[in-house]
């Protein structure tokens, strides 16, 4: 059951890399990288119960942690318009080399 | 006794990893980022704390317990948040879902009346 529920969660996985791949906005991307640190976060509980040894917990805290911050990190970002490449943006840089 | 932890537990971990799988089908097949952040966002939550439940079932030793709460505690603070802070940042930048007909509607009701 254990190996069961490692299986789809595997499945899930491989599903939200294809949307990730092929995602036609920047923001599916970032959706689907989403879901899959949320998906290895349990995929490392549940090996951890499999093999026998939770200690794993611990570093599924840490990712869980890290995942919310890199993807409120890149949504930043998106706030300040920095994802827009505009003709002006490209000037300044220039103007500042 | 022991029966009814493996039968709970089981119950409990394939209604969340059937959760991931249908998540997992939605952000692949939905036709628009905003339902596709909808699958996701409503099934990841709530089948990640479907199977941390019922780990925390299967569990014995108190330690491994209370890291499990820990990590559905921080599953249900950041799922959400993230979806919240996804779809701001997605209708600011100017993706518009795909049936946008009650939304240009209200956009035109709204430059009539600036207009008036």
């Amino acid at each position: 059951m254990l190996i069961a529920a490692t299986l789809a969660i595997f499945v899930a996985m491989i599903l939200a890399i294809i949307r990730g791949i092929a995602g036609p906005t920047l923001y599916d991307r970032i959706l689907a990288v989403n879901m899959f640190g949320t998906k290895t976060v349990l995929l490392i509980s549940l090996l951890g119960f499999v093999m026998g040894r939770p200690e794993f917990l611990d570093i599924a805290i840490v990712y869980a942690l890290i995942n919310f911050i890199s993807v409120i990190g890149v949504l930043r970002y998106s706030d300040t318009n920095q994802f827009k490449h505009t003709p002006n943006d490209n000037e300044s840089i220039k103007k500042d080399v | 006794m022991e029966i009814v932890i493996t039968i709970s537990s089981g119950f409990f971990i394939l209604l969340g990893s059937f959760l991931c799988i249908s998540g997992g089908i939605g952000l692949l097949r939905f036709p628009d980022f905003y339902t596709r952040m909808h699958a996701v966002g409503v099934t990841d939550t709530l089948g990640a704390g479907m199977i941390l439940v019922g780990l925390m079932i299967l569990s014995t030793d108190f330690l491994v317990f209370a890291k499990l709460v820990m990590v559905l505690l921080l599953t249900l603070l950041v799922g959400p948040t993230t979806s919240h802070v996804l779809a701001k940042a997605a209708f600011h930048n100017g993706v518009i879902p795909k049936d946008s007909s009650s939304l240009s509607q209200a956009k035109k009701k709204e430059n009539n009346s600036s207009i008036i």
